[in-house]
């Protein structure tokens, strides 16, 4: 006696929500149903375990329908199939986008191609996040990758209308590209006490400050391209650690400013041109796409190490890199503010995210 | 030429792919009417194209206009090859036919395929532009309405009921033509939609006709079916109630309920208006005598026609209860009143109304549920354009069906229903419907004017309790039944329980709530050919029909309950089984009498553990039905109680003496006695039937805290609903493995089945809590030999909980006297009105019910309305409600007594017994419910369109109706497991047929669907092959429906306002 078919289909398209997530976490329809069991919902309406299995099949076999409107999520608004309210509407795009910061942590920066799709299963085991999960996240991922990168203007907007996503959603998204585009270096273990949200705050600097949107708003690839030319610029911030004048003048200026106003400060003194020479020459080499995809590892080591090493407390940082990029302004022969200014702000912002345990 | 047709194709988009080198599709479109056909240009590599075509006319005859679709087709233009089809769309242009409905189809459809379903959608642009020609013999009957809702539509008022109407139309099935051999599936599935849909454009042109010929203007309650026979052919047949129909002006709409009647409905029988017997009561009397012999003779149930044809007697009876009390009054003057009556329905063919609730007023009493089933073997029809032998069939059991409501007194039958089942060269034919007396005055012409005649002998019978009075003689009655006086009226006779094929009437005072009852039941039968197996399947009929009922009777009992409304009996036949599935919902009818419980024998008292067995069966049926009443809130009032609370009957006292039996003390003691034995209904259980029949009994869950369910329109007993609505359909097939297929077995795996089915909705809606599932409509269907199929539609509604004191209290302080006043302007109406009102407020009172002493005390209220009426204005009417039917009664008593002994031969000794007794249900019904705003939520691209099995959207009022919609589709695939294997192919089938409908409604122009109906979802796989095949037929009504203003509550606020302040100014 067993059930042949069974199909429940409502004019309003029926969806629960923790199903859902049960659906997108990659639990097989038996996994699903142990767990609704567990989490108590048979006893909400005297259900039994059958109905349960029942509903779950449903329930997925509905969001196997949805999911290839899902991968163009302007199409699930003006499909006919299914009437869904928009406010569900909403919630299913931005749900079946959600990823776990444990896999895109694994993933940043990588190339989104089929090698790297092989390897998800070892990712998978690594994060505990289930196989069929890894692949749906790696595909919205590779979706989103694709459709913004042929497309004008700003690249959170982008996304954010293509893919009808929230902004929160949609900057997490633009950040993925962002580094999936540039390949940084994020999997060194001297980066793995970062977060993918770290590293996201650091995305939207560098697409804010950096890329060639931030002058020209409507150029191809504006947002995921690092601006060449000032990348070029940048080689001649060398000329603060290059011109021994300098250094000693900027090292006077900041010390000036220090003293006294912190307990690292003998240590600051103490480490300033090497500190220095660290953030200058992270700037000069980066119109070598070797050196940007190390951009992250190298402000590691260069700087934030060094200055953990040294026990400077995060005010301590802000301290010292406020004053140490407003007495370059001081310099009376140092005549690259604006480049200066483009980079500091950035290298300032992320080294403030990044400097933590 | 009578019409132009103009169509034109705007854009498509989500097209498919087609070209799998470009990615990309160059799609130009094929707009085809009968045999011409029109092509858009072709727009090159695009998935969105934009044709932005010239409006392609046809000039058509208006005949074609009804029977054609339009059919667009979209293609992959192909420099090389034969182009490839995308899909297409079929579009019925009937809703652009009449001018009140939609004067333009615009919208997005998607674009279907039988193979794929569907891909993508297209645009389209439809107008016509119709010709007046007056002097033509007419073929087409444009311009007549139909209406799949099974009541007067809301924004109509009904002129006149005109009564039934048929067709048949038949032909031959594409998918067993030779030529199918070579053509591909896709090329047999579109010749299978397409022919349908031709035929069923035919169908309707032709009941259109004969709507036109009686003199009306709609047909509602519009049943059409499709029989696929197979080998023999395709029959599409539809019934309906034809009727005429006035627009009512927007204004008024929102009242329609109380104002529908005024002037057509002569106030019923079942209103009691009180007064003004003596103004016209000696004219009329007699005047309207004349005939009542019937036109057609009584025909004898059994008819073993030839040798492949059986029909069934399946006359059904209620009350299993010892012999009545004796009854009283009855007397001549009933009967001539009751001929009266029935000359203007004799004069019919078939006085049947498809109709399941009706005009206030209109239905006055209900007899009991009549059905016959008859059992035939298919042969090819050889000529399609004489389908003799199928309308043959269908007037054998139209006959049948009309002789069993003579027997019951009746002269009318509503409620009713045809329906089929075929297995192989088998097929039961089935009919049903509720014997009923019907007011005339709706059938008449000019029967407005006064003619109170009728009614003044009769005593008033509330409308709450009106219906419920039997139509046939007590001293002669058609069945074994115990009758007492009507608990609520106190007057007249009343069954100890009621069956019916129609919806609760709204103004029925009802205690508690009501719930779904079904009654399911499997049997074995052998495999056998022709003429063998009818004859087999013909002998276990009967059995299946008692075996149904006295489950039906028993968990009836089990919930303390005395009434069955929307009682529909299906019974399927495979090849080595049937299937009975009754459903229906029980209610606590105020009038009739308390249920008794349930009793258990043994046989063997001698035999202690066994005693001991029964004594503990007995006590979980005992502790069974004290839970249920303390469920479904059925607390009837004490008897005492009632009596004195009863009102002081003013009119029956001045009836008096026209009554001739009708003492006071006489009642009384006649209640006390019914009441005293009423206790005892028996069940042995050293059977294994009677044991199986009580773990059934005991098996049946209830509906877990916060649901309610049931089969009518709405739940009795709930009034403020709220507009969380929540369409559903769902299928189930089980597959049965050889080791159980034993009747037992087999019943259990049945009732698990769908009990199941059951729980698996609670719990999918148990986020709308507290909500009610209603209309549930199974189906079930024995697709193969080890399988059963059940397929359910519904729709979950949700209420308020809290808001019934509310209403209550509302009521008195809303604008009361104005209403009054405007009545007044139509004196001779009054009393219509009045009863419009009795209704209305019954409604009410219906509302509280669960608060007895308010309930009670409402009633009280309302009668002294009556009262109060009397002094106001002697043009009154007394508008009877019962009315007698002794003579006719002695006219059947031969004819019953033969059906009796059939019975008896049936099972020995064992009586079947059903009986129904319905009223008619007043119209629209204005229910109080709470109104909340339904809109659906705005913002997205695609027009909400909410669907509905019920005739209104709670919280909205329909203001449009825009006009039929009957679509048929075929799905089928050959790539099964890609597609998610049967289930997922028929999820993906059911989601599109929804989708399609909400298409065309949306492009109709409206945002809803009533009264809408899957009739048919037949499917068929064959795994092995990695193929399945789908059919669905679905039908209903698009509308435009508003949220319900702040305007809404007068209909019936006022009226209850209206009430009560007479009340108060009599008291």
């Amino acid at each position: 006696m067993a059930v042949e078919l069974d199909v429940f289909v409502g004019n309003t398209t029926i969806m629960d929500e923790e199903v859902y997530q049960l659906w997108l976490d990659g639990y097989t329809v038996n996994d699903a149903v142990k767990v609704r069991m567990e989490g108590g919902v048979m006893d909400e309406c005297e259900a039994s375990a059958d109905v349960l299995q029942s509903d779950t099949m449903d329930q997925y076999r509905t969001f196997q329908m949805c999911e290839r409107l899902l991968h163009s999520p302007a199409k699930l608004a003006n499909q006919l199939l299914f009437q869904i309210p928009p406010h569900r509407q909403a919630m299913l795009i931005e749900r079946y986008y959600a990823f776990d910061d444990a896999f895109v942590r694994e993933v940043l920066g990588k190339k989104l191609s089929k090698g790297t799709k092989k390897d998800l299963d070892d990712i998978g085991a690594k994060t505990g996040v289930t196989l069929k999960s890894c692949r749906r996240q790696f595909d919205n991922f590779k979706r989103v990758f694709k459709v913004v990168e042929e497309l004008k203007g700003p690249l959170v907007e982008n996304i954010r209308h293509h893919f009808l996503l929230s902004d929160k959603l949609a900057r997490d998204y633009a950040a993925i590209v962002f580094f999936a585009n540039n390949r940084f270096e994020t999997g060194k273990r001297k980066l793995q006490y970062l977060t993918f949200q770290d590293f996201a705050f650091c995305a939207g600097q560098l697409i804010n400050s950096w890329t060639v949107g931030a002058l020209d708003n409507q150029v191809e690839d504006m947002d995921v391209d690092l601006d060449k030319e000032f990348l070029q610029e940048l080689k001649e911030l060398k000329i603060l650690i290059s011109d021994k004048d300098l250094l000693d003048q900027h090292k006077s200026l900041v010390c000036t400013a220090l003293r006294g106003k912190t307990k690292a400060f003998n240590e600051m003194e103490a480490n300033f041109k090497n500190l220095s020479r660290g953030l200058v020459n992270i700037a000069a080499k980066l119109t070598n796409t070797k050196d940007v995809r190390d951009f992250f590892i190298d402000l590691v080591e260069k700087f934030i190490e060094p200055c953990r090493s040294d026990r400077w407390t995060a005010g301590d940082m802000r301290l010292y890199l406020t004053h140490y990029t407003n007495s370059a302004h001081i310099l009376d022969t140092f005549k690259h503010q604006v480049v200066w200014d483009r980079y500091m702000g950035v290298i300032k912002s992320c080294i403030f995210k990044m400097y933590h345990d | 030429m009578p019409g132009k047709l103009k169509a034109k194709i705007v854009a498509g988009r989500h097209l498919p792919v087609m070209d799998r080198a470009s990615d990309l599709t160059d799609a130009f479109v094929e707009v085809k009417f009968g045999n011409t056909t029109f092509k858009t240009d072709v727009c090159p590599k695009s998935l969105n194209p934009q044709w932005n075509s010239e409006w392609f006319k046809f000039e058509v005859d208006d005949e074609d206009l009804q029977d054609e679709p339009l059919q667009i087709t979209v293609l992959d233009h192909d420099t090389y090859s034969a182009n490839d089809a995308i899909g297409k769309v079929y579009i019925d242009i009937d809703p652009l036919l009449y001018s009140e409905a939609a004067s333009v189809i615009s919208g997005w459809f998607p674009i279907y395929d039988t193979i794929h379903g569907i891909r993508g959608e297209i645009n389209i642009l439809v107008k016509v532009e119709l010709f007046n020609d007056l002097n033509r013999f007419r073929q087409s009957s444009c311009g007549v309405k139909f209406f799949c809702t099974t009541a007067i539509p809301r924004c109509y008022r009904a002129a006149m009921v005109h009564g039934f109407v048929e067709e048949l139309v038949v032909n031959e099935d594409p998918e067993y033509q030779w030529i199918d051999r070579i053509r591909t599936p896709r090329a047999s599935n579109e010749a299978r939609q397409r022919l349908i849909s031709l035929m069923s454009g035919e169908l309707q042109r032709k009941i259109g006709l004969k709507v036109l010929e009686m003199g009306g203007n709609a047909v509602v309650g519009y049943l059409q079916c499709f029989d696929l026979e197979g080998e023999s052919g395709l029959v599409v047949r539809a019934i309906g109630t034809a009727c005429t129909l006035d627009k009512l002006s927007s204004g008024s709409a929102p009242n329609t309920n109380t104002h529908i009647h005024p002037n057509t409905a002569p106030a019923s029988n079942a209103c009691n208006s009180p007064s003004k017997d003596g103004k016209e009561s000696p004219l009329a009397h007699g005047c309207r005598s004349t005939h009542n012999s019937p036109v057609h003779s009584a025909c004898s149930s059994q008819r073993l026609s030839q040798n492949f044809s059986v029909s069934v007697p399946t006359l059904i009876f209620t009350g299993m209860g010892s012999g009545g009390s004796a009854g009283k009054e009855a007397g001549p003057l009933k009967t001539l009143l009751r001929q009266q009556t029935q000359t203007a329905l004799e004069q019919r063919e078939f006085p049947f109304f498809t109709l399941t609730s009706f005009p206030a007023g209109f239905l006055v009493h209900v007899g009991g549920v009549v059905s016959a089933r008859s059992v035939k073997l298919l042969d090819r029809i050889h000529n399609p354009d004489e389908p003799e032998t199928r309308d043959a069939w269908w007037e054998e059991i139209r006959q049948e069906i009309k002789s069993h409501a003579k027997a019951l007194g009746c002269h009318a039958v509503v409620g009713y229903s045809e329906s089929t089942s075929i297995c192989e060269e088998v097929c039961i034919l089935s009919a049903s419907g509720t014997a009923a007396i019907l007011n005339p005055r709706y059938m008449r012409e000019g029967c407005l004017d006064i003619g109170s005649t009728d009614h003044r002998f009769e005593e008033p019978s509330p409308p709450s309790c009106g219906f419920c009075h039997i139509p046939y003689d007590e001293f002669n009655m058609p069945f074994p039944a115990q009758l007492t006086y009507c608990y609520h009226c106190r007057r007249q006779k009343v069954p100890d329980v009621l069956f019916t094929t129609i919806d609760l009437p709204p103004e029925a005072s009802v205690t508690g709530k009501g719930c779904l009852i079904q009654a399911r039941l499997c049997r074995l039968k052998k495999k056998a050919q022709g003429e063998v197996n009818a004859t087999a399947i013909s002998n276990l009929l009967p059995f299946m029909e008692y075996e149904l009922h006295t489950q039906l009777m028993n968990k009836l009992k089990l919930r303390s309950m005395n009434a069955l409304f929307c009682l529909h009996i299906q019974i399927s036949v495979g090849e080595n089984m049937l299937l009975g599935l009754a459903s229906a919902t029980g209610v606590y009818l105020t009038a009739l009498p308390a249920p008794g419980g349930i009793q258990i024998a043994g046989k063997t008292p001698g035999d202690l553990s066994n005693e001991h067995h029964i004594l503990t069966i007995q006590k979980r049926i005992n502790d069974t039905i004290a839970k249920n009443k303390e469920l479904y809130q059925i607390n009837p009032p004490e008897l005492t109680e009632e009596t004195v609370g009863s009102p002081i009957p003013e009119p029956r006292q001045r009836h008096r003496l026209l009554r001739s039996h009708s003492e006071s003390s006489d009642e009384l003691s006649e209640l006390d006695l019914s009441h005293g034995k009423k206790d005892a209904f028996v069940l042995e259980i050293d059977d294994t039937d009677a044991l199986e029949d009580i773990h059934s009994l005991l098996t049946d869950a209830s509906p877990p805290t916060g649901f309610y369910s049931c089969n009518t329109e709405i739940m009795p007993g709930i009034f403020n609903w709220t507009s969380g609505v929540q369409m559903f359909t769902s299928v189930r097939v089980l597959r049965l493995s050889n080791a159980n297929l034993t009747n037992q077995g087999l019943n259990k795996t049945f009732t698990d089945l769908c009990e199941n089915l059951l729980k698996s909705f609670y719990f999918k809606l148990r986020s709308m809590i507290p909500c009610c599932l209603c209309h549930l409509k199974f189906t079930v269907a024995v697709p193969e030999e080890e399988l059963i199929q059940v397929t359910v539609t519904a729709v979950a509604m949700t209420f308020d909980k809290d808001q019934s004191q509310e209403k209550l209290t509302e009521k008195p302080t809303t604008k009361g006297s104005t209403e009054t006043e405007e009545q007044l302007q139509f004196p001779l109406e009054l009393s219509t009105d009045l009863s419009t009102n009795m209704q209305t407020s019954n409604k009410i009172s219906g509302t509280v019910s669960l608060l007895t002493p308010a309930a009670k005390l409402y009633q009280n209220q309302l009668i002294m309305v009556h009262s109060a009426g009397v002094p106001e204005s002697t043009t009154v009417s007394p508008r009877a409600a019962s009315v007698d039917y002794g003579s006719f009664a002695d006219r059947c008593s031969t004819w019953l007594e033969l059906l009796k002994m059939k019975a008896h031969t049936i099972r020995r000794g064992s009586v079947k017994t059903i009986s129904s007794l319905d009223r008619s249900s007043p119209l629209p019904e204005g229910r109080s419910r709470s109104l909340r705003s339904n809109r659906s939520f705005g913002g997205s691209s695609v027009p909400v369109v909410k669907m509905t099995p019920v005739s209104f959207l709670p919280g909205t009022r329909i203001i449009k109706y825009l006009g039929i919609i009957n679509m048929f589709f075929i799905r089928e695939t050959t790539s099964l497991r890609e597609e998610g294997g049967i289930s997922g192919f028929l999820h993906s089938f059911i989601a599109e047929v929804f989708a399609m409908v909400r298409a065309h409604v949306a492009a109709l122009g409206g945002n809803a669907v009533v009264s809408y109906s899957m009739k048919e979802c037949v499917l068929m796989e064959n795994p092995n092959k990695n193929q399945a095949q789908c059919l669905i037929n679905v039908s209903g009504d698009a509308v435009i429906c508003v949220r319900e203003t702040d305007q809404e509550p007068p209909s019936v606020a006022n009226i209850g306002q209206t009430c009560c302040s007479s009340a108060d100014g009599a008291t």
